[in-house]
């Protein structure tokens, strides 16, 4: 069904183009809507984890009776107790599931706990004794590097290698470590099912992955183990890799009773991956009119101690290393190294981030050097539709609306110059530090490209079941909502789909339907959305044709001006649809990094207004505008919570959210320490959503999820530049970069 | 020792044997699931209580300090159907995502508004500060209340 062909008939109340309310809204209002840390069970035990405080060591014995000895405890388990495969992983199963010779992070479980209540567990897992023979930890990434202590290498060359331009831009960049500090932390309760299985509702962003890997690591058969859908508190990649998962379910058959298991925040930020840390050296060359010629690029990302997906956010970082630009010769080197700093993964940008921070950062550069405005190189070199990726040498099919971003983004109004308004907004805020005359304006400019869905080969596919009930309809899914909307979404595009407004999205256990795949990639929208929007489709075809009617709504059939079948006389009959869609394939390219490897792509772009405080090195980021290629906008509010979201974690990375890690070890694991952007942090945001359809996504619909994290943190990082004149070169921009 | 104070209107009684917090005691002796634990010391407001007319993080709350004390969560604001106007403003302003910080916006809105029905928009920022959300960027919540307090939504 084309987005043409709905226009002609009625979208019904709720359907797309509309922002109707949250179902789960007027619950998490009240709080009563039931998250992971909220769950019980009868008989439930507390678990907890005992946790290496070296990034590197020998595990030379583990003496469990003074544990064991205690009251209250129940189990205490180690590397010797995994029923089944050691190690569990995303992309390769290289982590063990508990640590059994060596050590190779700091937090790394060691040990697993079961005790009557969580304090005992606590208290139980601090007795647990184990010797280390510690050992120098790898924490630089290019000694590991050097090393070739890597997990993989990614090569591009495109283009006459030998092309040169008569502008010369240089420059190396850091971004440190971001976590992304979702605010449930780690939670999951397991509870065995009396047969040797065991039902599971944890954290998750992909509950058939966690499945598999409790399957796995278990010795179990995929039949015993379900993992559910359960209330989660915001993701951003962190839950895309299991972390207690597996430790519940062993706990749980261990006890044969109910464990639970609630992660404190210290223990989170080492509990789960984070945004790889890295570093990158790019050269572009250019004529005097601003054309890219020529683009090099080495990117070291820093993929910690285990594989997780530090394969895929190579390729990213890789394959959009030089961004949504034309460029016909190019030669990047991407290598994701393996050290004994935490592990790296999945989060919010996805790689994309890290090149982006790099290449805008030179475009600015460039731009400085042929005296151009900074929007007008960028738009002079923008990529389009019917270019290729100057990467991968994909062509792009799909609409790619790079200019229109530009020029939607550079006609919006700038905010008034002048002071604030009131003390709390200068770059010192309540702490009433800054003097008015220390503080200077600053504009920056960013564009960000990114894939949607899943690349290289990997057959992402979701499926979705649609089915008419007394009520109206259902829409069945085993997609994780974590707080993006998919449950308000799904529910649109059935309501359109059908012609039916009363419908409600249903989640379900892996054992009730087949997978959505990953509650990341900015896909789900795309990917459930399909599979709904095909499910819906089939299903109202099915039902006119059996009761030889041409529309159907919530009164039922009807032929014309007649109503042939009530309501309640079609769900008489069983109606269910499910449908499985897989977006266009991909490759993985070759070993010049050639091909077609991504299905969609993204792109967005920022510009940046701070104030900064260039005596204390503090600032303010005062707004930030954006135009970002949605496709179709299905639901306009839930794309602008999206947006406004994923520019202040930008801003975050930007000016102050840095895991500080030394010789391995987390030195800031609390909200205390590490920052987090709060309301008088946040910009005011304006956003434009550019929407030139085309996509495969439902009704020609993009992922949204992701852009606005992408040029985020590099516009902000542009502006403080331009505010202080000084070339910022590593992210967050810390007091001491400006001031000192 | 048994400590007894007032929450939501009801008088409780808790035995209270460890050096827990009030967020302890709501969540885990009374029930009262809609108080959150996400940073367990101040930071971020997920566990805001109005404690004798205070708005507190419940995690800094001994418990053992609570004898004859009053108690407002998130369970005393509102009910299905008959919404308070802060949650009414912030429900039609799309200002939830994964709602983990959302009881404690709202005890802190609630506060608010309750002291000054008119808040400006710097007394709104002002008195959120010390709620961390993590998926909205704050913008839809700030819309919210702006629309409630200038009576827009009001």
């Amino acid at each position: 069904m084309t987005l043409d062909t709905i226009r002609r008939t009625a979208i019904p109340e709720g359907g797309i183009g509309q922002s109707p309310s949250r179902p789960d809204g007027v619950p998490k209002l009240l709080g009563e809507f039931e998250f992971v840390q909220d769950l019980k069970a009868d008989g439930m035990l507390w678990a907890a984890t005992v946790r290496s405080p070296h990034a590197r060591a020998r595990i030379i014995s583990i003496d469990l009776a003074p544990a064991l000895a205690m009251g209250g405890v129940h189990a205490c388990l180690t590397a010797d107790d995994v029923p089944g495969r050691a190690t569990f992983g995303l992309e390769h199963p290289d982590q063990p599931v508990l640590a059994g010779d060596e050590i190779n992070y700091w937090g790394e479980p060691v040990a697993l706990v079961a005790a009557e209540d969580p304090r005992t567990a606590v208290r139980a897992a601090s007795l647990v004794e184990v010797t280390y023979q510690p050992l120098p930890p790898v924490t630089d990434p290019e000694e590991a590097d050097a090393s070739d202590l890597v997990f993989r290498r990614i090569r591009i060359r495109r283009g006459d290698q030998a092309a040169q331009g008569p502008v010369v831009v240089e420059g190396r960049y850091e971004l440190r470590m971001q976590d992304q500090a979702p605010l449930g932390t780690e939670a999951g309760l397991a509870i065995p099912d009396g047969q040797g299985g065991v039902d599971l509702y944890a954290t998750s962003q992909w509950l058939h992955v966690d499945q598999e890997q409790v399957v796995a690591s278990l010795g179990l058969r995929p039949e015993q183990v379900r993992s559910h859908p359960a209330g989660v508190g915001g993701a951003f990649g962190a839950r895309e890799d299991v972390s207690l998962h597996i430790h519940l379910c062993m706990l749980a058959l261990h006890t044969g009773r109910p464990v639970k298991m609630v992660y404190h925040r210290s223990e989170s930020f080492t509990g789960h991956v984070h945004r790889h840390p890295a570093r990158l050296w790019y050269r572009h060359q250019a004529e005097e009119d601003g054309r890219l010629v020529r683009v090099e690029a080495k990117l070291v990302l820093d993929g910690g101690a285990y594989a997780s997906t530090t394969s895929a956010v190579l390729a990213n970082a890789s394959y959009f290393a030089v961004g949504p630009y034309r460029c016909g010769s190019v030669a990047v080197d991407g290598v994701g190294v393996r050290t004994n700093n935490p592990p790296s993964g999945a989060m919010r940008g996805f790689g994309a981030v890290q090149s982006c921070f790099g290449y805008e950062s030179q475009m600015d550069r460039l731009a400085a050097a042929l005296g151009m405005p900074p929007l007008e190189l960028r738009r002079v070199n923008a990529l389009v539709t019917g270019d290729r990726l100057p990467t991968t040498g994909q062509l792009i099919e799909i609409p790619l609306p790079t200019r229109e971003v530009i020029d939607s983004l550079e006609a919006m109004p700038m905010p008034d110059e002048g002071l604030v308004s009131h003390h709390s907004l200068l770059p010192g805020g309540s702490g009433l530090t800054t003097e008015p005359v220390h503080v200077r304006r600053g504009v920056g400019y960013a564009v960000g490209i990114k894939n949607l869905g899943f690349s290289e080969g990997f057959d992402d596919y979701a499926q979705a079941r649609v089915r008419l009930v007394d009520d109206g309809a259902i829409v069945e899914t085993a997609a994780m909502e974590v707080g993006q909307g998919l449950v308000t979404v799904l529910a649109q595009i059935a309501r359109t789909a059908l012609g039916v407004s009363s419908v409600r999205v249903i989640h379900v256990d892996t054992s009730k339907i087949d997978s959505a795949g990953s509650t990341s990639a900015s896909r789900q929208t795309q990917m459930s959305g399909g599979a709904t929007l095909e499910a819906a489709t089939r299903l109202r075809t099915r039902v006119l044709g059996h009761f030889g009617g041409d529309a159907l709504d919530d009164e039922g059939v009807w032929n014309g001006e007649e109503l042939v079948a009530p309501w309640q006389q079609v769900v008489e009959g069983e109606w269910a649809e499910a449908a499985t869609f897989r977006h266009p394939p991909t490759i993985r390219p070759d070993e010049e990094g050639q091909g077609v490897a991504h299905a969609d792509f993204a792109v967005a772009a920022h510009r940046a207004v701070v104030d900064v405080d260039v005596e204390l090195g503090l600032v303010k980021v005062v707004r930030v505008d954006t135009a970002q290629d949605v496709g179709f906008a299905l639901n306009p509010e839930s794309i602008r919570g999206q947006i406004e979201g994923g520019i202040l974690q930008g801003v975050g990375l930007a000016i102050m959210e840095e895991l500080v890690i030394e010789e391995g070890v987390i030195l800031n694991p609390t909200f205390t320490d590490y920052l987090l952007p709060t309301v008088l942090d946040a910009p005011e945001v304006e956003a434009l959503l550019v929407e030139a359809g085309g996509s495969w996504g439902p009704f020609g619909a993009k992922g949204v999820g992701e852009p606005p994290a992408i040029s985020s943190t590099a516009a902000v990082a542009a502006a403080i530049r331009d505010a202080t004149g000084r070339q910022l070169d590593r992210v967050p921009i810390r007091p001491q970069d400006i001031a000192l | 020792m048994i400590v007894g104070f007032t929450v939501n209107d009801e008088p409780v009684s808790v035995r209270v044997s460890h050096p827990g917090s009030l967020l302890d005691v709501l969540r885990d002796d009374l029930g009262l699931l809609g108080s959150k634990s996400a940073c367990q010391q101040g930071e971020c407001g997920s566990c805001s209580v109005i404690l004798d007319g205070e708005l507190v993080c419940s995690c800094l709350v001994m418990a053992a300090d609570m004898e004859g004390s009053t108690v407002t969560s998130i369970e005393g604001v509102g009910a299905e159907g008959a919404l308070h106007p802060v949650q009414e403003a912030l429900h039609s302003a799309g200002a939830i995502q994964c709602g983990f910080c959302t009881p404690g916006f709202v005890v802190a809105s609630v506060d608010l508004f309750e002291r000054d029905p008119h808040p400006s928009p710097t007394e709104i920022r002002e008195a959120l500060a010390g709620n961390i959300c993590r998926c909205t960027g704050y913008g839809a919540i700030l819309r919210a209340l702006e629309g409630l307090a200038s009576g827009v939504d009001g």
